[in-house]
């Protein structure tokens, strides 16, 4: 009864406390590390980019059109058969707002000469992916964009688009 | 009646002077003068130092210099922080209000804008000169890695202090410069959203920018600093050369080497110091007044400038971007580039030449080699490269980060390795010679990036000739 277990002569009362201590100390700079990458999260507004804005009524938006909203940072874009998509106006390579060319057809980048056609899919790189959408919703004939709610995409497809 | 003492009564000002100065003051004022400023003075030099370190075309003065420098952006910074505030817009109101209603307001302004661009320049060049005079070798690996992780925070204080005017040219070089962290895998966009606290460059974005430039950066380099200068004395001063310290004299083996000529610190090298500061100084002044800091208009985040660039200390990294694949491009060669320069005291080695300015004779060919190839090569690479080369299109249906990521980078790449190999072969170049060839390549293709994207690139990001540069308005 008395023979103890091979880990138990091994494990001292003294390894074991600096164990303990040293797995201590590991959790709460663990800890510490947590707080300051909570602290440091974005903080966002009621109201402002970053929160859901309202860019008007489906009826505002003509059929094939591309319209900008620029408190929102994002392009309304109607398709020919209704249906719509909120695409970001910032451009998937390094940042910079896209404006949509009306006589090409396309947005196109003035950084880097990124291409994208109207709903948003690379035409000419060095942009690695198509434009993001934010999520939208209709409610009662009335455009709802979350602009906190970024939807990163690789391909273009018609499940994207928001019908009425 | 009581007696006096003979001794006069101290009054409490010179009690409190003696027990400041315990073992007692030079009686003369210039004395006492020279008694507090060389007590500071040795407290960061040695007491002496050797004759061959003293010369000015070794060291340049450059670690000194850059000491100056933020010696001067610590107090421009300092009281540039009483007419500015870090909110969306004022800060730029600030700027518009520090250039037209404050006392040398742009004067300090100037001052500490080019003194921080100095700074990258000075840094940069004090980092060649111990690389080419092989002064990171054993036992100065330490000081080598403090010095490469300080220029990595001077990096990122100009960087952080870029967006606080908050104008066209920051807000758009900072989006720039940190839509390329989005670009590390798996935590990239994370990083990013945590640094611009938000999805982009705002209010937050400055106010976070603002925090990091005035306390933990700049509180980092200064403990950084510190360790720099007493590693240095530590270390036994700078490098010199050994054919000063020994000769091929026999009897230096018997242990009996002539020692090296040395001086006191003060005054020879405390004098070079005050004398070389001064002169910079003097310089900067001028130059603070004649040259105004630039300012575009505010910040419009739905406008974008045509073209718009990083910060010119990163335009070499923004001209890789535009011909490999982000990954390659901003992370994994600028990756490769930092871990390489850590490295390089471990790799190479050789005592032998430390103190000697290329190596030696067949080193100096073979930089000089180097230098040149890279010159010729990197212009006609880029052009070849804006051109005539399109993987992407040649390649349709491979991913694009091998067809313009690794497929790019390889045709940059095994050249430089067979040509490693040739002089390798042709020259029996040595590892530190190797060493210095292929740094001295890459250093120098990096430039001629850099100075292509600061002057040739115009709107689209398109090449044009500096002269020909069409200017565009909004």
């Amino acid at each position: 009864m008395t023979e103890s277990t091979p880990q138990n002569q091994n494990l001292s009362r003294r390894d074991f406390l600096k164990v303990a201590w040293m797995f201590l100390g590991g959790v709460a700079a663990l800890e510490t590390a947590g707080v300051f990458i909570s602290y440091l999260q974005p903080r966002l507004a009621e109201g402002e980019f970053g929160s859901i804005i309202i860019p008007g009524k489906v009826d505002d938006f003509p059929l094939n059109s591309v319209t900008h909203i620029p408190n929102g940072r994002f392009y309304i874009v109607r398709t020919d058969d209704g249906g719509f998509l909120a695409v970001y106006h910032r451009c998937t390579h390094l940042g910079c707002s896209v404006p949509w060319d009306q006589t090409a057809q396309k947005f196109i980048c003035p950084c880097h000469n990124s291409q994208f056609n109207r709903q948003g899919v690379v035409e000419n790189p060095p942009a690695p992916r198509p434009l993001d959408l934010f999520a939208l919703t209709i409610e009662n004939g009335e455009l709802k964009v979350d602009t906190g709610n970024l939807i990163q995409r690789q391909t273009y497809e018609t499940a994207q688009v928001v019908y009425p | 009646m009581e007696e006096k003492t003979s001794l006069p009564e101290a009054s409490i000002f010179e009690r409190m002077r003696n027990r400041l100065t315990p073992e007692g003051v030079p009686s003369d004022d210039r004395g006492r003068m020279r008694m507090v400023m060389d007590s500071l003075i040795l407290h960061i030099h040695p007491a002496k130092v050797e004759v061959t370190s003293l010369k000015w075309t070794y060291t340049w003065g450059l670690g000194g210099l850059a000491a100056l420098l933020m010696m001067i952006l610590g107090l421009t910074g300092m009281v540039l922080l009483n007419n500015y505030t870090p909110a969306a817009p004022q800060a730029y109101l600030d700027i518009l209000k520090l250039n037209s209603n404050v006392w040398f307001g742009e004067f300090i302004r100037n001052l500490h804008h080019w003194s921080a661009n100095l700074l990258i320049v000075v840094a940069v060049l004090h980092l060649i000169r111990v690389f080419v005079t092989g002064s990171y070798r054993p036992p100065r690996e330490l000081n080598w890695l403090i010095g490469v992780a300080m220029l990595l925070l001077v990096l990122a204080a100009n960087f952080t202090g870029y967006l606080l005017p908050w104008d066209q040219l920051a807000y758009w070089a900072i989006t720039v410069g940190t839509s390329i962290v989005s670009y590390v895998p798996l935590i990239g966009q994370w990083i990013g959203r945590l640094v611009l606290g938000g999805t982009e460059v705002g209010a937050n974005t400055l106010l976070n920018f603002y925090s990091m430039h005035i306390s933990f950066i700049p509180l980092a380099i200064f403990g950084l600093m510190s360790y720099h200068f007493w590693r240095v004395r530590k270390d036994g001063g700078l490098t010199v050369p050994k054919s000063s310290k020994q000769t091929e004299d026999p009897s230096t083996i018997s242990g009996q080497a002539p020692k090296p000529e040395r001086v006191t610190t003060i005054p020879h090298l405390v004098h070079r110091e005050l004398i070389s500061a001064i002169g910079w100084t003097a310089v900067l002044l001028l130059f603070a007044m004649l040259v105004p800091a630039p300012l575009e208009g505010i910040a419009d985040p739905a406008l974008s400038p045509n073209p718009a660039k990083a910060p010119w200390y990163f335009m070499g990294l923004q001209e890789l971007l535009l011909h490999f694949h982000p990954l390659v491009g901003a992370i994994i060669l600028p990756s490769l580039a930092i871990i390489g320069i850590f490295m390089l005291p471990f790799f190479d080695l050789n005592p032998k030449s430390v103190g000697v300015y290329f190596r030696s004779q067949r080193g100096r060919s073979l930089t000089l080699l180097a230098i040149g190839i890279a010159l010729i090569v990197t212009p006609v690479w880029v052009l070849l490269d804006e051109y005539v080369l399109n993987w992407t299109i040649w390649l349709p249906t491979w991913d694009t980060l091998i067809s313009n990521g690794l497929i790019p980078l390889a045709v940059v790449l095994l050249p430089l390795v067979f040509l490693v190999d040739w002089i390798h072969k042709s020259f029996k170049a040595d590892t530190e010679e190797r060493v210095l060839f292929i740094a001295s390549f890459l250093f120098t293709a990096f430039i001629v990036l850099t100075v292509i994207g600061i002057f040739f690139r115009g709107p689209g990001m398109s090449l044009y000739l500096p002269w020909n540069m069409p200017i565009l308005t909004h």
